[in-house]
């Protein structure tokens, strides 16, 4: 099957504006007559669900949360791009598109990336119009400030929640359509598959997560907004609930997995405290603005080191290895170089703490040059969050941290319209790959999440309502029967083997794996091995899992099944991905491909292109398809930050 | 360290529902609440029995969607904390934790510590938006707003809707959760044109839901994760008198 | 119904009509207070004697004292609905409830406090306001020669028997602790908290809390003993 971009002719500063006049329309009055399923209410999906109901679309609107408002959007830090240049200081839609493209390693399309910065600034205006309550300067317009490397002020931001005002700005842009009657709302639902009439998708298969019933949907069109799948590393930032399965389902139905390998590493979280330990937490980046990572220079001395007796470490014995192998950008180095270097510390065995999988972030110099009220104004927050996780106070001991999955830059294949390789299914937000290339920038997640769901999908998803027939979709098909009986026999199938292990036994190893060979770098030899751990971990999973309880009835043990059993897939086919990928670009390092200095080697000569995979059965390696990429507009260089 | 837990089992929303004692030994004092749960359900599961069954989500303090009342206070013991991000350095070796859900009658038991809040999701549908739709706005620096009134306005909306507010109140009220959406709009330009309306909409839903009366003892604010303020309420209120007595609208 | 019902028949409506009710009731413990206060003026009852025959031979008082016992009324009648619809809005209630941990004992015991205040109030009407208008009260003559009913000597019976001025010391301290949430609740209610004025209403309530109900409890305990002497 040959990718089709459907990127539009013409200069890269007209072509949405070219395209959203080529694309066909609906007639308001037709409208009323189509259904859209929408699976996800994060950023991405709220925002589609409203948009498309305002136009006059029936939505149906589904999330496994207890509500819209939960999604793991809200979780969001640091901020959101636009390209509004508020603070005059030379910012432009083409810099924010240059930023965005540089910044992923050229690994993304350039009319995606452009639309993505062209509509930036209407996100911004949307969202101030919904009452969201950015921060302000004292004379009442909107304040920014600079975020991961950029040069110039262009995040905005609400304290360190801007992710959560954004998400309820949505919510209630939704909620006000839940009222018109125009979305109806279906929480603690989880989509399981996708059905397809016809080779398009038709509807979805969905499990009640409170009664267990399995029910079918119809609709002229499907929407996956349903998130990224960080959590097949078990340890990530992601909600727990996170999970690929609306995704993965889809990809076995025929939609392409486009660079499941780019995943991104984020520098600065908390520490793994122990076995238990069930999720990591994010610090914001923001922290490296003043804070300097060190570990001791010998392994003796760092050998169990905590925080407290590190203020005793002398000066001499200290290494700043960021400021050191990096002199011009030191603590401030990007995501995936500052990452990669806490991991060879730690590999040296200088890592600190009592795992000895930590380095510290000190503020003792900062609080030292600008006094502890200053640091606490910029960080207090984020301090009394660190104490109330880790019971050490930063003020007067080093952080530590230590670098955890945080996003997946992958996810499914997509074109310029948003259509998967299945016509009538689209994918926006996290759950697709297509704007952030191989590395993603800070505060470009929720820009591309809003951009999608408010200013691209609801143009580009009548393009092929056009075509469809004016009518409900029925689900009488027994396309649906069909589906809903390899749910029903999946889930029974879980429910039978009563083996020993519980799943979280089971996704706790395969998280292991991954981190360990598919982490922050890879070898084709580790990456080998891996496949063959996975594929042992996946048959053992399907022998001696221990699924506790019935279907009919509120059951967290099944629902974790169904996911691990997901997850257990697709992280298979993100190492084979990885193991193909022979470069290194953005958060994909394979030590293979490495300059003399130890930075990332890309091959754009043969690697310039997207990987999405097809589906081929059970146990079966999966087909590549490649979607070359053309650079017009830029020039691709080598990221440089010494 | 280990601890005795006393915790609230119930099939579904129709069984009466009871206290169950269990064990936990070898607890790290830097797990959090929910990975000592954790522990708890692994081992259930080993022994065969039924997991406990709790909301959790982004278990960073946000979502909202963890809720347990744990020795007789929403989120347990430390103040503007979720149960998420409670740590069991907060307990001693020996203790014994109960923990119950969230107790209200329009927050109904789903199973075990799981209630189901959809009832704070109506208040929201009944008027808690700007009626805009996407696209057609003006720019974002038209509308100078006062960094004190966005920063009010900020506070206000920072509720996470876990509805500790309600947990914690003897009369099961929801008027924090109600009053801090109400107050954030009111507070905003954007938001002013509706809102009287509004005022008048979300209080009836809340009304209607069976959330009990406010009788002012602060206790929402007190054990808010997100440290609400009372003078949210006092707004509420102001906006809801203030539209009863001017608006048109009769029907309400 | 009609919208002015509905209003009323709200959560919010009630709360209103508690606040106002309230407000207007520490208004009454004022007046009341400044009246009573003459019992402790040493001319043998003089002064509250002409004070009480003026009360009650004017018509505004007479009619605010009606409006007086309809609000009474009303308070205590909204407060019973209110309790019984707040009951039903926890069916079910914890095993472990720590309300000492976030509020005050005398916020949430509102119910508790008012209906030992009503009891009071009952046995306080009976004990004087029954008598004075329909009981027994015996004359005395003033210095300018007209005869008025001796009310001192009726409260001054009472307050010789312990067992009255311990009821009477013992509710005024149930009606501190019901003022001590009241008055600042009231204003809360009606929408009045403000960074600036707030901490003044709390502080104002706190001393009116503590004042009149000891400007009260002084009467009875100050009699009690002046008869004893």
């Amino acid at each position: 099957m040959k990718l089709e971009s459907k990127i539009p002719e013409g200069p890269l500063a007209e072509k949405w504006t070219r395209h959203k006049f080529n694309v066909k329309l609906v007639n308001p009055a037709n409208k009323r007559k189509f259904e859209v399923i929408v699976v996800g209410t994060g950023l991405a999906g709220a925002s589609a669900a409203a948009t498309l109901a305002e136009l006059g679309y029936n939505v149906k609107a589904f999330c496994f949360q207890d509500s819209p408002r939960r999604a793991h959007s809200i979780a969001a830090q640091g901020g959101i791009n636009a390209a509004k240049n508020y603070q005059n200081d030379g910012d432009s839609i083409y810099r924010l598109f240059y930023d965005t493209i540089k910044g992923g390693d050229y690994r993304s399309r350039e009319g995606n990336v452009y639309r993505l910065s062209e509509v930036s600034v209407n996100i911004i205006d949307q969202c101030v119009a919904q009452g969201v309550p950015f921060a302000r300067e004292y004379g009442g317009l909107l304040d920014n400030r600079s975020f991961g490397g950029a040069q110039v002020s262009r995040t905005f931001y609400a304290r360190g929640q801007t992710g959560q005002q954004l998400l309820l700005g949505a919510y209630q842009a939704l909620s006000r359509q839940v009222s018109t009657g125009k979305v109806k709302l279906y929480p603690r639902t989880e989509m399981l598959d996708l059905v397809l009439i016809d080779g398009e998708a038709k509807g979805i298969i969905t499990r009640d997560l409170i009664t267990g019933k399995i029910e079918k949907h119809a609709a002229n069109a499907v929407v996956l907004a349903s998130g990224g799948y960080g959590n097949v590393f078990y340890l990530s930032t992601n909600a727990m609930g996170s999970n690929a399965t609306a995704a993965w389902r889809a990809h076995k139905k025929g939609a392409f997995f486009a660079n499941p390998c780019f995943t991104q590493i984020h520098p600065t979280c908390i520490p793994v405290s122990g076995d238990h330990q069930s999720k990591l937490t994010l610090m914001s980046e923001s922290l490296r603005n003043d804070g300097r990572v060190w570990v001791p220079k010998s392994e003796e001395k760092a050998k169990g080191l905590s925080a407290k007796e590190a203020v005793d470490i002398p000066e001499e014995e200290r290494d700043y290895y960021l400021e050191r192998k990096y002199p011009s950008f030191g603590n401030l180095v990007p995501r995936d170089v500052a990452s990669r270097n806490a991991k060879y510390v730690c590999d040296e065995g200088r890592g600190v703490g009592k795992t000895g999988l930590a380095v510290f972030l000190d503020f003792a110099d900062a609080i030292k040059r600008d006094g502890k009220e200053t640091i606490e104004a910029k960080y207090g927050n984020l301090f009394d969050m660190y104490k109330q996780i880790t019971g050490d106070n930063p003020y007067e001991v080093p952080m530590m941290i230590y670098p955890a999955v945080h996003y997946t830059m992958g996810g499914l294949w997509v074109d310029y319209n948003l259509q998967t390789s299945i016509p009538g299914l689209y994918a926006t937000g996290e759950s697709n790959f297509s704007d952030h290339g191989a590395n993603r920038l800070g505060a470009s997640a929720l820009m591309q999440g809003l951009a999608d769901g408010y200013f691209v999908l609801p143009y580009t998803i009548g393009d092929y309502l056009a075509t469809q027939p004016m009518q409900k979709v029925s689900d009488d098909h027994p396309a649906f029967d069909e589906a809903i009986n390899d749910v029903k026999g999946k889930i029974d199938k879980l429910l039978s083997i009563k083996g020993k292990k519980t799943v979280d036994e089971f996704h706790r190893e395969l998280g292991k794996i991954m981190w360990d060979y598919c982490g922050m770098s890879r070898n084709a030899e580790g990456l080998k091995k891996a496949k063959g751990l996975i594929k042992e971990l996946r048959a053992e999973f399907w022998e001696n899992v221990k699924v506790f309880g019935t279907n009919d009835e509120l059951n967290q043990s099944l629902e974790k099944a169904n996911r691990v059993a997901d997850f257990l897939e697709l992280g298979e086919l993100m190492v084979d991905d990885a193991l193909h990928r022979e470069e290194s670009c953005g958060g994909h390092f394979r030590e293979e491909y490495q300059t003399e200095e130890g930075e990332a080697l890309r091959n754009d000569e043969d690697f310039a292109y997207v990987a999405a995979w097809e589906y081929q059965g059970e146990n079966q390696d999966e087909k590549l398809n490649k979607e070359e990429l053309e650079f017009e507009n830029v020039k691709l260089t080598q990221r440089s930050y010494k | 360290m280990n601890l005795t837990l006393k915790v609230w089992r119930q099939k579904n929303q129709n069984d009466k529902g009871k206290m169950e004692t269990y064990q936990v030994s070898d607890i790290s004092p830097d797990m959090s609440f929910l990975e000592m749960m954790d522990v708890l359900n692994e081992q259930l599961i080993k022994e065969d029995i039924e997991p406990v069954h709790f909301d959790h989500d982004c278990r960073e303090g946000i979502c909202g969607m963890c809720s347990m009342h744990i020795n007789g206070r929403p989120h347990g013991p430390q103040q503007a904390v979720t149960t998420c991000q409670l740590h069991m350095r907060s307990f001693k070796d020996g203790d014994t934790i109960t923990i119950e859900p969230w107790r209200a009658g329009a927050f109904p038991v789903v199973k075990d510590l799981v209630v189901d809040r959809t009832s704070f999701d109506r208040i929201i549908q009944a008027g808690g938006y700007v009626s805009v739709n996407t696209g057609g706005v003006p720019d974002a620096n038209e509308i100078p707003i006062p960094k004190s009134v966005a920063d009010e306005a900020f506070n206000s909306a920072t509720c996470i809707g876990c509805g500790a507010c309600v947990a914690a109140c003897k009369n099961a009220s929801a008027m924090l959760f109600t009053s801090a959406k109400i107050a954030q709009l009111a507070m905003l330009p954007q938001g002013k044109t509706e809102a009287k309306t509004r005022a008048e909409k979300m209080v009836a839903q809340m009304d209607a839901e069976g959330f009990g009366a406010c009788t002012n003892t602060g206790a929402c604010s007190a054990e808010c994760p997100k440290e609400i303020s009372l003078e949210n309420i006092a707004r509420m209120n102001r906006e809801y008198f203030s539209a009863k007595a001017k608006s048109e609208n009769t029907d309400m | 119904m009609s919208w002015f019902v509905r209003t009323f028949g709200s959560t919010l409506g009630r709360k209103l009509l508690m606040a106002l009710t309230g407000i207007f009731l520490i208004l009454f413990l004022v007046v009341h207070l400044a009246g009573n206060l003459q019992l402790l003026i040493p001319d043998g009852g003089k002064s509250f004697n002409i004070y009480a025959e003026t009360m009650g031979n004017n018509t505004f008082i007479q009619i605010v004292s009606k409006v007086n016992f309809a609000l009474i009324l009303l308070h205590i009648i909204v407060a019973i609905i209110l309790t019984r619809y707040n009951s039903k809005a926890r069916p079910v209630s914890y095993e472990n409830f720590n309300g000492n941990a976030n509020s005050t004992w005398s916020s949430r015991n509102m119910g508790v406090l008012g209906s030992v205040i009503f009891i009071f109030i009952a046995i306080h009407l009976s004990n004087f306001w029954w008598v004075f208008k329909y009981g027994e009260v015996p004359t005395t003559t003033l210095e300018n020669g007209t005869a008025v009913k001796n009310y001192y000597a009726v409260v001054n019976e009472g307050f010789s028997q312990l067992w009255i001025v311990g009821i009477y010391v013992l509710s005024m301290v149930f009606l501190a602790f019901h003022l001590a949430h009241g008055f600042q609740s009231a204003f809360q209610t009606l929408g009045l908290n403000h960074k600036k004025y707030t901490p003044a209403i709390k502080a104002v309530g706190k001393w009116f809390a503590i004042l009149v109900p000891i400007g009260f409890a002084i009467i009875p305990i100050y009699m009690y003993f002046n008869n004893i002497s």
